[in-house]
């Protein structure tokens, strides 16, 4: 075995860092799902009518979906009659303030590295912490609030802002639009909200840090940001899930809307418990994530970093329906060992002049299979469409697979659509030079690769990139055999 | 009309069709694959932008082998072009015709399949791989097995001439099974007619072997009538050190769908593909490519141009495999679209699924229109903008039409390509 290997050896064996999971009570619904439970959710979170209606509506239009099988991913059936689908830390009162926080639930926060203290507020970032399902702690509310900016837990936004949930809810992603959409539109338990009135710019990154703990619990957020005329708002998810040995699942819906002149920018590092290094355990990651540019000049941009989870099917879109209007698209897709990633994006161009950019870099090493999926679609009247796709995957080992399914749809004559695609592995000329100069094998990969995948680093927040950098490191250092 | 799809009356369906007592095996191997799939509906994958078994429902009335239609020699003679030398082999409706084909150039010999059983015939081009081999193995009436000598060279090319003519749309189902022996050359060329305007729907198979240090070159020219349907399965098994080269021109139909299909079986075999699809009316031209490269050292090009124009749709869909043992791949892929017209559509789909680390891969794909700085240089200098336009579709159009390399075709090729350049484009 070459020094090489070794080294991967070391870093694949190594065990997830943020593996454990802190004993805590727990208030959870019964297993199965069915119309009672729905119901019982609902009763819970003491919602309205309308929205129980939604969700059984939703319910109906699921128990008629299959299970998507088109994704480059293979995985056991998953019982979703044996899943829980609610929990929730048992509370009798809502917190007011940070001291009423159930203290071992802040160390879970500590030991991630995320606190919910002054030292966030210097750094400019309003967490709102989810944890299995309830929103527990939101800081900056008050500076937010002041620019009348709602950015809150979503079954909150449900109580204090139901005219605008019940506006955007299902808009961009509607009940019908897939299975795991369905599912979640039914069951969906908390996430989070965000509203910016129009003109507003929102002074700092929001940003949200999902966590699953208990067990046997699907984990179903919904995500709904709304940017009125003229505003902006950076959005941060940032995930990290102890160790488990059961697969869990996670459909989340992510929904997007931007009028006239607005721009959100969405930023995610994904890093769930992608199972052992004999593949065993996970997260299974099914994420429905899609924005809308509704008005002219308005622009939406994904930058994700995906790390984690067993399974990932995950493909984050941008209808483009406004004139001038422009989606974009930046990707890292790190798997190693046995995981399994099928991502991409959607770019569909209805309005004139839109455009689209998708940079999309697949790292596979191990075991592992990395595929990117995308669709770039102009349709009849969207007149001068430009798009430009780049999709390059690095293999590292030869027991790996990269694989690329763009689908290119042009119904317009004007439409300018360029899309490229690479595969290759680190080069030995690469790794000789650095060598060469005295830089070692394992810094010599580290620093190619991040290289590689900067284009796509650069586009994130300041302190989501040195997290990204970490994460990459930590994955990749010395994989190449 | 006849349901021929899965789920609906797919058993009726192949009760009205031709059976034929030879190749019991392959043909019961294929109605029981049939019996379980039927023919591909629009919600696969494969068939998505290509609705072709809707389009034989509603044209094709019978599925009865069409009947024999009257071939003249002078017939024959007006469809050669010019300046062509070598042996012609023709068809009547996807049945090869001895007294009218000559075969006389020395390096290969030419039997009918129900001569020569070959044990080759059927493996291929699997079933699995699409449910049209299916049908085409289930009522084929007869075809040819080509063999070239071991070592040499077939100086002349073969012209294969379909004349294509049916009533009410019966089907039409050429079968063709070539094997290119150890350190052998030959270049096919095919070309179909059509003998009038009515509606037909051929469903062609065709298998190659190419062994040892073999190569074959393999030009196709579609230019059919604007109501023809057809469907080809273009199957090759490609052995050590071999090459195969295939180009293929598509100018007019009403729906093409080929399924082209390179296994790189062995260590430095190439497998070259070329098409240009130069489209008007109302024709579809869905082009799939499958290249398998399966061991090492292996190398794969493929470049398919499309320009389209009125109601034409393209659809293209290269799919290209890289194995776990096919370690030191080159394999390179390119599509390039012009879009000239409103009401075009292009739907394509670059495909890599890769599992080996130590390859070369890449895939481009672009459409857009003609550049304007490009018309507007050449006007600058005195060039007409009709004339300027065509020189830059030209130029488009030439980059595939320089693969040709047997002459006289090429400037067949070329011409009408410049015909249709300068009329309707």
């Amino acid at each position: 075995m070459s020094k090489d290997n070794q080294i991967l050896e070391e870093l694949t064996s190594k065990d997830y860092e943020h593996g454990w999971s802190v004993d805590m009570e727990v208030d959870e619904a019964a297993t199965g799902l069915n119309e009672d439970i729905i119901k019982w959710i609902s009763a819970k979170k003491e919602e309205p009518q309308w929205l129980l209606e939604w969700r059984l509506k939703a319910f109906k239009t699921w128990q008629e979906m299959k299970e998507p099988d088109w994704a480059n991913v293979t995985y056991p059936k998953i019982d979703l009659q044996a899943l829980k689908y609610y929990s929730a830390p048992k509370k009798s009162n809502k917190p007011k303030s940070l001291d009423e926080i159930d203290p071992e639930l802040l160390q879970i926060y500590e030991r991630l590295g995320i606190s919910l203290n002054e030292q966030k507020k210097l750094q400019g970032i309003a967490v709102d912490a989810v944890l299995d399902s309830v929103s527990v702690g939101t800081t900056f509310k008050h500076t937010l609030s002041k620019l009348g900016i709602v950015f809150c837990s979503f079954s909150e936004a449900v109580k204090e802002h139901p005219e605008l949930v019940k506006k955007y809810l299902g808009s961009v992603v509607p009940i019908t639009d897939n299975y795991y959409a369905a599912l979640n539109s039914a069951v969906f338990s908390d996430g989070s909200f965000c509203y910016i009135p129009a003109g507003v710019r929102c002074p700092m990154e929001l940003s949200t840090y999902f966590r699953i703990n208990a067990a046997n619990t699907g984990q179903f957020e919904r995500t709904l940001i709304v940017a009125e005329e003229s505003s902006y708002v950076s959005y941060l998810e940032g995930c990290t899930a102890p160790q488990r040995d059961e697969n869990q699942l996670h459909a989340a819906v992510v929904e997007i809307y931007a009028a006239k002149h607005a721009e959100v920018k969405y930023s995610t590092v994904q890093n769930w418990f992608p199972g052992d290094k004999n593949g065993k355990g996970g997260i299974y990651n099914f994420v429905t994530k899609r924005g809308i540019c509704a008005g002219d000049y308005s622009k939406i941009s994904w930058t994700q970093v995906e790390t984690g989870s067993a399974v990932t099917w995950k493909y984050p879109s941008c209808i483009l329906k406004g004139d001038h209007s422009i989606g974009e698209f930046y990707s890292v897709a790190v798997t190693n060992n046995y995981q399994q990633a099928d991502t991409g994006t959607k770019m569909i161009h209805i309005g004139k002049n839109t455009k689209s950019r998708i940079v999309s870099k697949g790292i596979s090493a191990g075991k592992s299979q990395n595929s990117y999926r995308g669709q770039v679609q102009v349709m009849k009247r969207a007149t001068n469409a430009r798009n430009f796709s780049q999709c390059d995957s690095l293999l590292m080992g030869d027991r790996c697979g990269a694989h690329t399914f763009p689908y290119i749809d042009i119904q317009n004559p004007t439409a300018k659509v360029e899309h490229e695609a690479t595969t290759s592995k680190i080069g030995e000329d690469q790794l000789f030079y650095c060598n060469q100069r005295g830089i070692a094998t394992e810094d010599a990969v580290a620093l190619i690769v991040n290289g590689y995948a900067k284009e796509v680093l650069n586009q994130l927040p300041m302190e989501f990139a040195v997290e990204a950098q970490k994460l990459l490191a930590l994955t990749l250092e010395g994989s190449v055999g | 009309m006849t349901t021929i799809t899965k789920n609906k009356a797919t058993d009726q369906f192949l009760e009205n069709i031709a059976y034929f007592s030879n190749f019991q095996e392959l043909r019961n191997e294929s109605l029981a694959f049939l019996k379980n799939t039927g023919l591909p509906h629009s919600k696969e994958e494969e068939y998505k932008f290509t609705q072709i078994s809707k389009k034989i429902e509603q044209n094709i009335s019978t599925f009865l082998a069409a009947d024999k239609i009257s071939i003249s020699a002078e017939l024959i003679k007006s469809n050669l072009f010019e300046g062509f030398e070598g042996d012609v082999v023709v068809f009547n409706n996807g049945l090869f015709i001895e007294e009218l084909s000559s075969i006389s150039s020395p390096g290969y010999t030419l039997s009918k399949l129900s001569d020569s059983n070959s044990e080759l015939l059927g493996s291929v081009a699997k079933i699995e791989n699409d449910p049209f081999v299916a049908l085409n193995n289930l009522s084929f009436e007869d075809g040819i097995h080509i063999k070239t000598e071991k070592g040499k060279k077939v100086e002349k090319p073969i012209l294969f001439l379909y004349f294509n003519q049916a009533n009410q749309g019966q089907i039409i189902q050429p079968r063709v099974l070539i094997e290119v022996a150890e350190n052998s050359e030959v270049t096919f060329i095919e070309n179909t007619v059509s003998q009038d305007e009515e509606t037909y729907f051929s469903n062609t198979v065709v298998e190659v072997k190419v062994a040892q240090n073999a190569h074959a070159y393999y030009y196709r020219l579609q230019n059919e009538n604007r109501k023809a349907i057809s469907v080809t399965n273009f199957a090759t098994d490609i052995h050590r050190y071999a090459t195969f080269t295939s180009v293929a021109l598509q100018l007019q139909a009403d729906m093409l769908r080929n399924n082209l299909t390179l296994n790189l079986l062995d260590k430095g075999c190439v497998g070259n593909m070329y098409g240009l699809y130069l489209l008007n009316g109302k024709t579809h031209v869905d082009n799939h490519t499958n290249v398998d490269h399966t061991k090492p050292n292996s190398d794969s090009n493929e470049l398919y141009k499309g320009i389209l124009t009125d109601s034409a749709r393209g659809v293209f869909n290269g799919k290209i495999f890289v194995r776990q043992d096919a370690q030191k791949t080159n394999a390179f892929q390119q599509n390039n679209n012009i879009l000239l017209s409103e009401n075009a559509i292009i739907n394509t789909k670059p495909q890599l699924e890769i599992w080996a680390d130590d390859v070369k891969c890449s895939h481009g794909c672009t459409t857009g229109q003609l550049d304007e700085e490009a018309l507007f240089y050449l006007q600058a200098r005195g060039i007409g903008k009709e004339q300027a336009r065509g020189l830059l579709l030209y130029a488009v159009a030439g980059e595939v039409l320089e693969q040709i390399a047997y002459e006289p075709f090429k400037a067949y090729c070329i011409q009408l390509v410049e015909d249709r350049l300068g009329s309707s484009f």
